[in-house]
């Protein structure tokens, strides 16, 4: 978790709130306020007190200037604590940001011109359709695909994991991202992109909110909160004729304190904050969303894809028994299997030569000089695996020793009128249905035995996907074993489904079919073959070692190249929901309280009975109106951690949840400025 | 306990246990399904023939709501031409009873159209047999089944996938007066006329008292009229006194069947939305949560009203019976406070004890009630206001469990939420900015005579007009001079906009709703019948619904209250 507390920015970092000081004065402008109907309206109920303020220093109708005045000035620092709400939450992207484009410093790069020479340029210069070369030691000046050459990269300086990786020419790991380092070895590099259009920079101008556009949650909810702001103006303003019939003079102050008091400031204020350290959050994950609307469609999946190799299990199939046909030494066996696999550099291959060796087998060549592929046997023919035979060996003198699938084998034997003894086919059959992948060896056409291969499923993994369900995320399995091992593992591992033999256009179609059936569909890739699917895919998350296809294709990136990240991801999308819900309801259960302190204080003078509704007991009706405008205004700072940190989510089922957090916020929502405006009541009464 | 809260306890129950299976029996007469009543399907089809209508027309929300509204214009148009010229019509008038003035037959015209009652004339001496019978007595039955229809639609919208298809308006229509309206209204009339109430063309009654004067005692068509004002949530009486007067109320037993009659479809309907949607449990959860307000109406107006009123008793009155002034001995404090709730939840308005002389807290219960217009509500319409609601409970309690919210399996939307919260805005705007104007004129010129009583309890006459005009209820607080122009027209519009923009409003969500690809719940979709989103929609009812209106109540019944 290391890589974690270096990218904690602290909650309210002192550099960070001096410069969200100054751009919650700035944010003052009508023009940007008008954004945001809600804190606009209080703006012009500042105004209004500003006038008022003034008027009353020559009339008496209006009450005191002092007491105008505090509410002129209580109202004004509510505009600005819900500024710097958005200012601090932008500062913290922007600081986040900032990390990863140190990262990205000038930097020189060799360019290869159309000559062939080589010559140094500043990395900002950097056009799309360059090459540059990158040797050892080099830091890597601009997002790009590898064209030539293989080498080890560290990335730590963007994903904060130390391990180096490799990045190769052709396939799947060909990108390159700027700012990262070549370890070892010389690669050649297309420029896959414009100078400040790259991943990094779309994604700085991101966080730092300068792009950030509503997402469609947000937009519905401003409406909402609109709606709620009509509804308390027409309150407000009818009271003034009410308040006439009852020959009770009500003063502006009283009016728009009640105004201001009533319509949803703190979820006003705080909601463009939650939107910005939603993708923040993400980043802090190591995600990188294009857009917000992505972050929060996560929140809504039904559908998750995972890839079998890497996700769900531990890298690749190994190799864990052998079984000798009757009549062969398990010697023999292990002996034919190895030197059937010495040039095998597929894992499963490795995996066989190592389980020999746990049984004491260990073939001369691998002890020794590994250059030599002839490993020391004579005349030895390496047979490379094709999909044609779909098996692979090696030829010596006078022994053909094959290993491959049952049924290829299988053939090559009863091509020479010879049979699979009956124990290797029920070994085979067993290993099978245990969720095994088989492999059989001959020689010269007899079958020795059959090896058994297996997937181990990564710890923990089965909690997670139970966790998932508990969210109503349903998890399907991509692998391209046969339908009865992607079972096997599917039920060991706890997903809800699995595709088998998959093909890349499996994926898009199993995608298509699950949102034709009205499902948010989530899928994680990295080849070139993936970016159908990643585009398909209402979340498509490309891993960053991927290819630029890839990347293009999905709607985030994840620096670590974690395949488990969706989870987090998920999660990221429901906070971000639940945390603008639950302020919303905070936020109009505060009403109650708020009544209760301004109803009473406006009409008490005239009409004592009303006295009765004062049930805080308030000083006098200016501290109730004061001590409620004052709850109101400090009530948005106190929320701002909570606001950037988001609401936890518990995966506990959606009554559940919702009941918990009705108790939390709605009960606590009306029971807390009660306690709040008494408590603000005791303090500024002797004031008055 | 007492007899009398017997009474309302047993027919609360029984009105609820038979709503179950009449829920049932109307949504077969909304999916076309086979009822018992299928003989009456060549008369129908003899209408659609007659109007040049096919029955089994898909029509979308668009169309519905133009065949709906283009409907009710000519409703207005029909009401409006009688009322303004029934004194020239040449049969059914025996008392003579001369032409309307035109503001009162134009607010009469609203009023009865949008099922609404409000009643600026008194039926006795304003109508003629012929007014009552084809505009009052039509107009309550066509007005109930624009609000089902309308319903039906909305329910069926619900179930739609990636369609456009809300159903046959004109089918629906029809139907739910054949099948639902005239059916009940038949057994409950003829229930009325074995209990004494009059049905007849001839004209008043010469009666000579024991004190040997001689009376004209109003007579006319009652029971059918009577049964339909309850039936169809109407409110609209035959006579002035509504269903205090004896004949349109004679016995405790009648009141029993009317206050059943009030309240029976309603509450059917908001099971039939669960057996449609083939959830009969959120029918159930729906109800509760009405029933939960319902009931703590009931509580605290029954309470004050048996417990009698404390100045009487300061005076010496007794007040054993309870607050008895402006009520009916034979049928009781407890009996009339149900009532009460009854029509107000209802949007009903018919009354059988005077509101304006009850307690102070159970008048501010009826305008909170007919506020909220959505425990239980008129028919049709109650559910399709509740439909508001629940959209922005939906919505915010979707947001609270972390999943775009969704109702049904339907995504709800910025297009849903602005709807919503228009209609929602729409209701407190009428009551608010109308009784702020007629406060203001009030405080300009005192002397303009509207008000039988002076500050709070005339600010509460004032807004229980506008109250009952924009829920479309009916009822007056009366005390309140309210046959004059300005009454006339400003309630008048009340109810057009109350009545109308709650139903456009919906139809469109509705419209937008069907055409959305359905979404299959898991595990982490919210429940709409867990009581966790009950409880989320009672809240967003109070705080809508009932919090916008407390400084207003707070300045006319809670004042009272406060200074008795």
């Amino acid at each position: 978790m290391s890589k974690r507390e270096k990218k904690d920015i602290r909650l309210f970092e002192p550099a960070l709130v001096s410069e969200s000081i100054k751009q919650s004065f700035i944010k003052l402008s009508p023009r940007l306020m008008m954004k945001n109907p809600v804190m606009f309206c209080v703006e012009i109920g500042t105004f209004i007190m500003l006038f008022v303020s003034v008027y009353s220093f020559t009339n008496t109708d209006q009450g005191t200037p002092f007491y105008n005045i505090v509410i002129f000035l209580v109202l004004l620092v509510t505009l600005l604590f819900a500024n710097f709400a958005e200012a601090i939450a932008e500062a913290r992207g922007k600081a986040q940001a900032d990390s990863l484009r140190k990262t990205r410093e000038e930097t020189p790069a060799k360019i290869i011109l159309d000559n062939g020479k080589v010559s140094t340029k500043p990395s900002s210069q950097l056009k799309k359709g360059d090459v540059f070369l990158c040797e050892t030691g080099d830091i890597i000046p601009s997002d790009g695909e590898i064209i030539e050459g293989i080498a080890t990269v560290d990335e730590s300086a963007i994903t904060g994991e130390s391990a180096p990786v490799i990045r190769e020419a052709g396939g799947d790991k060909s990108s390159v991202t700027g700012g990262t380092k070549v370890l070892s070895d010389k690669i050649k590099v297309l420029v896959t992109t414009q100078p400040g259009e790259s991943f990094l920079d779309k994604m700085i101008a991101l966080v730092e909110g300068a792009s950030r556009q509503k997402t469609p949650n947000e937009i519905a909810l401003t409406l909402l909160l609109s709606g709620f702001t009509i509804v308390f103006l027409l309150v407000t303003v009818t009271l003034k004729p009410f308040g006439d019939y009852a020959n009770t003079p009500v003063s502006i102050g009283a009016l728009i304190a009640l105004f201001v008091c009533l319509i949803p400031t703190t979820i006003g204020g705080l909601l463009s904050a939650i939107g910005i350290a939603g993708m923040d959050r993400a980043l802090q994950a190591n995600v990188i969303s294009k857009s917000g609307k992505a972050v929060e469609t996560a929140g809504d999946l039904d559908t998750i894809l995972l890839d079998k190799t890497g996700t769900i299990t531990i890298g690749n199939r190994k190799a864990t028994n052998f079984y000798a046909s009757k009549g062969i030494h398990e010697d023999t066996l292990i002996e034919c299997a190895t030197i059937a696999s010495l040039a095998d550099e597929t894992p499963e291959g490795k995996s066989i030569v190592e389980l020999a060796a746990t049984k004491g087998y260990r073939h001369p060549a691998s002890l020794g000089n590994e250059t030599d592929f002839s490993y020391g046997l004579p005349n030895a023919r390496i047979i490379k695996f094709s999909a044609e035979t779909r098996t692979s060996g090696i030829d010596l003198d006078g022994r053909v020793i094959r290993k491959g699938a049952y049924d290829a084998i299988r053939k090559l034997a009863e091509k020479e009128g010879k049979h699979v003894p009956d124990e290797i086919k029920a070994a085979v059959e067993r290993i099978s249905s245990n969720g095994g992948t088989p492999l059989v060896v001959s020689e010269n056409n007899n079958v020795l035995g059959a090896i058994e291969l297996q997937d181990i499923v990564k710890p923990g993994i089965t909690e997670r996907f139970a966790r998932l369900r508990k969210m109503g995320v349903k998890t399907v399995m991509v692998t391209g074993d046969n339908p009865l091992t992607a079972k096997y593992i599917a039920e060991k591992a706890g997903v809800d489904d699995f595709i088998a033999e998959a093909k890349p256009e499996d994926k898009l179609e199993y995608i298509r079919k699950e949102q034709a059936q009205g499902k948010l569909v989530a899928m994680m890739g990295d080849g070139t073959n993936d970016a159908p699917a990643l585009a398909q895919a209402d979340v498509g998350v490309a891993m960053n070692s991927g290819t630029q296809a890839a990347k293009e294709a999905g709607n985030m990136v994840d620096l670590d190249n974690d395949p488990t990240k969706l989870i987090e991801v998920v999660e990221i999308g429901k906070q971000l929901l639940i945390t603008r819900g639950t302020l919303t309801t905070f936020s109009i259960a505060n009403d109650v309280a708020k009544y209760f302190a301004i109803v009473p204080a406006l009409f008490m003078a005239s009409i004592p009975a009303l006295q009765a509704l004062n049930i805080m007991r308030l000083a006098s009706p200016e501290s109730a109106i004061l001590s409620a405008v004052i709850f109101n205004a400090i009530i948005i700072p106190v929320l701002i951690p909570l606001a950037l940190r988001g609401v936890a989510y518990k995966p506990i089922g959606a009554s559940a949840l919702l009941a918990r957090n009705l108790f939390i916020y709605g009960l606590g929502g009306i029971v807390v400025p009660f306690i709040g405006i008494k408590l603000i009541d005791l303090v500024i009464a002797p004031l008055l | 306990m007492n007899s009398e809260i017997l009474g309302i306890v047993v027919l609360f129950i029984l009105t609820v246990v038979l709503a179950i299976p009449f829920g049932r029996y109307c949504v077969k007469v909304f999916k076309n399904e086979k009822t018992w009543l299928d003989f009456l399907a060549p008369v129908e089809n003899f209408v659609f023939k007659v109007c040049r209508i096919n029955p089994n027309q898909p029509m979308d929300w668009k169309e519905n709501l133009k065949a709906s509204l283009t409907l009710n214009l000519i409703f207005f148009v029909w009401a409006f031409v009688i009322l303004i010229t029934q004194a020239w019509h040449p049969f059914w008038n025996p008392d003579g009873i001369g032409n309307m003035e035109p503001t009162t037959a134009f607010n009469t015209a609203v009023s009865f159209m949008t099922n609404t009652n409000l009643q600026h004339y008194s039926g006795e001496t304003g109508a003629t047999y012929l007014t009552q019978l084809l505009v009052f007595c039509f107009l309550q039955f066509v007005s109930a089944a624009t609000g089902i229809a309308a319903m039906a639609s909305i329910f069926k919208a619900i179930v739609q996938r990636q369609a456009s298809d809300l159903g046959n308006f004109y089918q629906l229509f029809l139907k739910s007066c054949t099948r639902i309206l005239l059916p009940l209204s038949i057994v409950i009339a003829l229930f009325l006329v074995l209990r004494g109430m009059p049905s007849t063309f001839e004209g008043a009654a010469q009666v000579v008292t024991l004190e040997g004067d001689t009376v004209n005692v109003a007579r006319g068509p009652v029971a059918p009229m009577v049964t339909i004002k309850q039936v169809g949530t109407n409110g609209g009486g035959y006579f002035g006194p509504n269903s205090t007067h004896p004949f349109e109320n004679p016995d405790y037993i009648t009141n029993f069947a009317e206050n059943f009659a009030i309240i029976i479809i309603p509450i059917a309907l908001i099971f039939a939305f669960g057996f449609y949607i083939g959830k009969p449990k959120v029918g159930y959860a729906f109800f509760a949560a009405m029933t939960v307000v319902f009931l703590a109406f009931v509580f605290i107006t029954v309470h004050f009203e048996s417990q009698g009123n404390t100045e009487l008793a300061k005076m010496g009155i007794d007040n054993s019976l309870g607050a008895m002034e402006g009520k009916e001995v034979r049928i009781g404090s407890a009996a009339s406070a149900f009532w009460g709730v009854s029509t107000t939840s209802t949007s009903n308005g018919s009354v059988n004890s005077m509101h304006d002389s009850q307690t102070p807290l159970s008048g501010g219960v009826y305008i909170l009630d007919m506020m909220i217009n959505a425990i239980y509500g008129g028919v049709g319409v109650g559910f399709i206001n509740f439909f508001v609601f629940v959209i922005i409970a939906v919505f915010i309690s979707g947001l609270m469990v972390g999943r775009t919210p969704e109702l049904f399996g339907k995504k709800i939307e910025a297009k849903e939420v602005k709807i919503a919260a228009l209609v929602a805005i729409l209701h407190p705007f009428l009551i608010l900015v109308g009784t702020a104007i007629a406060s203001h004129v009030q405080a300009n010129q005192a002397d303009i005579g509207w008000l039988a009583n002076p500050s709070y309890h005339g600010f509460s006459e004032m807004l229980y007009e506008f109250t009952s005009s924009a829920a479309n209820n009916g009822s007056g607080f009366e005390g309140l001079g309210d046959a004059t122009p300005f009454w006339n027209i400003l309630c008048g519009l009340c109810m057009m906009f109350g009545r109308f923009i709650p139903i456009i409003g919906p139809l469109a969500i509705a419209g937008s709703l069907a055409a959305k690809k359905y979404v299959p719940e898991s595990a982490g979709t919210l429940n709409v019948e867990s009581p966790a989103f009950v409880a989320v929609l009672l809240s967003v009812i109070i705080i809508i619904a009932a919090l916008s209106f407390f400084p207003a109540l707070a300045l006319g019944p809670i004042a009272e209250y406060l200074s008795m």
